[in-house]
């Protein structure tokens, strides 16, 4: 259920988890993005969201989100990003859960599948709020830098999830 | 017993990287396809209509150059300019200034959204109103 660690060690993964998502939410808006389609971004807090979702499962990977979704909005976004981000957070995650729950994905396929996930969210989210129906226009666009990104963001969770090891799980 | 190696059965994480760049390469393919499609069935465009939070408020022809101010949602401003046949939006009150950073537009069905503004211009054919032919 937790990954096979003690509640201690869960408590304090998550809570890191959050931390390490939230700085990455931080430091992502200090690095321009050179593309004319708005939502095009690195997503860069997706390499822990993957962790988490590989390492103690998806109830844990979207506590971690929605954490990391709220603070982020709070301490640098505005109630529209909260709104396009929560859409994207809330697809992406249950499209990543789906797909580890097949088992037949490694991080970096999943990853790329939530990256992609998350831009379809931001944009249905923003075409219900402002009825302007056009934007779908940026999916293209937006589809093929989920794919880019998330092939990053997926190795380097890739990454993380076979070296970092959890108290006793050894998997 | 002798068997060619290709003839061993793939090992589960072999499988899920080649599941993973299937699903990659599907992904790149249905986006390279889209793009095709839209550049083989573009058309030259007439018109210019531009419309505000989902109402269409005015029409320009292309093959007029004009620079032309606009009100748009919440007092916000945009000025469009025509020029050669291609339309842009040279400047606006918008925070990110996206909408004057997209690429100019000129083809049937090409669109220059500014999402803060709910202003969004697109290109129409000769017969006025309609886009689908």
């Amino acid at each position: 259920m937790r990954g096979g660690i003690s509640k201690t060690a869960y408590m304090t993964t998550m809570g890191v988890a959050a931390a390490a998502a939230l700085a990455l939410s931080y430091v992502e808006t200090l690095i321009p993005v050179p593309m004319a389609v708005p939502g095009v971004k690195l997503g860069l807090a997706n390499i822990v969201t993957v962790f988490v979702l590989f390492k103690l499962g998806w109830r844990a990977a979207s506590a971690v989100s929605a954490v990391r979704v709220a603070l982020a909005s709070l301490l640098f976004g505005t109630m529209l990003s909260a709104a396009y981000s929560a859409a994207g957070a809330v697809l992406s995650v249950t499209v990543m859960a789906l797909l580890k729950g097949t088992k037949k994905f490694t991080p970096t396929g999943v990853s790329v599948a939530g990256a992609i996930m998350h831009n379809v969210g931001q944009i249905l989210m923003a075409m219900m709020i402002t009825g302007v129906e056009q934007i779908a226009a940026w999916l293209p666009m937006l589809i093929v830098s989920g794919l880019v990104t998330g092939i990053a963001v997926g190795i380097a969770g890739s990454v993380l999830v076979k070296v970092v090891k959890l108290g006793k799980s050894e998997d | 017993m002798l068997r060619p190696s290709s003839v061993k059965p793939m090992s589960d994480q072999k499988k899920r990287i080649r599941n993973d760049i299937l699903l990659i390469l599907a992904i790149a393919l249905a986006a390279l396809a889209v793009c095709c499609g839209v550049n083989f069935t573009r058309r030259q465009g007439a018109y210019v209509v531009v419309s505000v939070d989902g109402r269409d408020v005015a029409v320009y022809p292309l093959d007029t150059d004009i620079r032309v101010e606009l009100e748009t949602y919440h007092d916000g401003r945009n000025t469009i300019v025509i020029k050669e046949g291609c339309a842009c939006i040279e400047s606006a009150s918008c925070p990110d200034l996206l909408c004057v950073k997209q690429r100019t537009i000129r083809y049937v069905g090409e669109t220059i959204t500014c999402l803060p503004n709910r202003l969004v211009i697109r290109i129409e054919g000769e017969g006025g109103v309609d886009a689908v032919q």
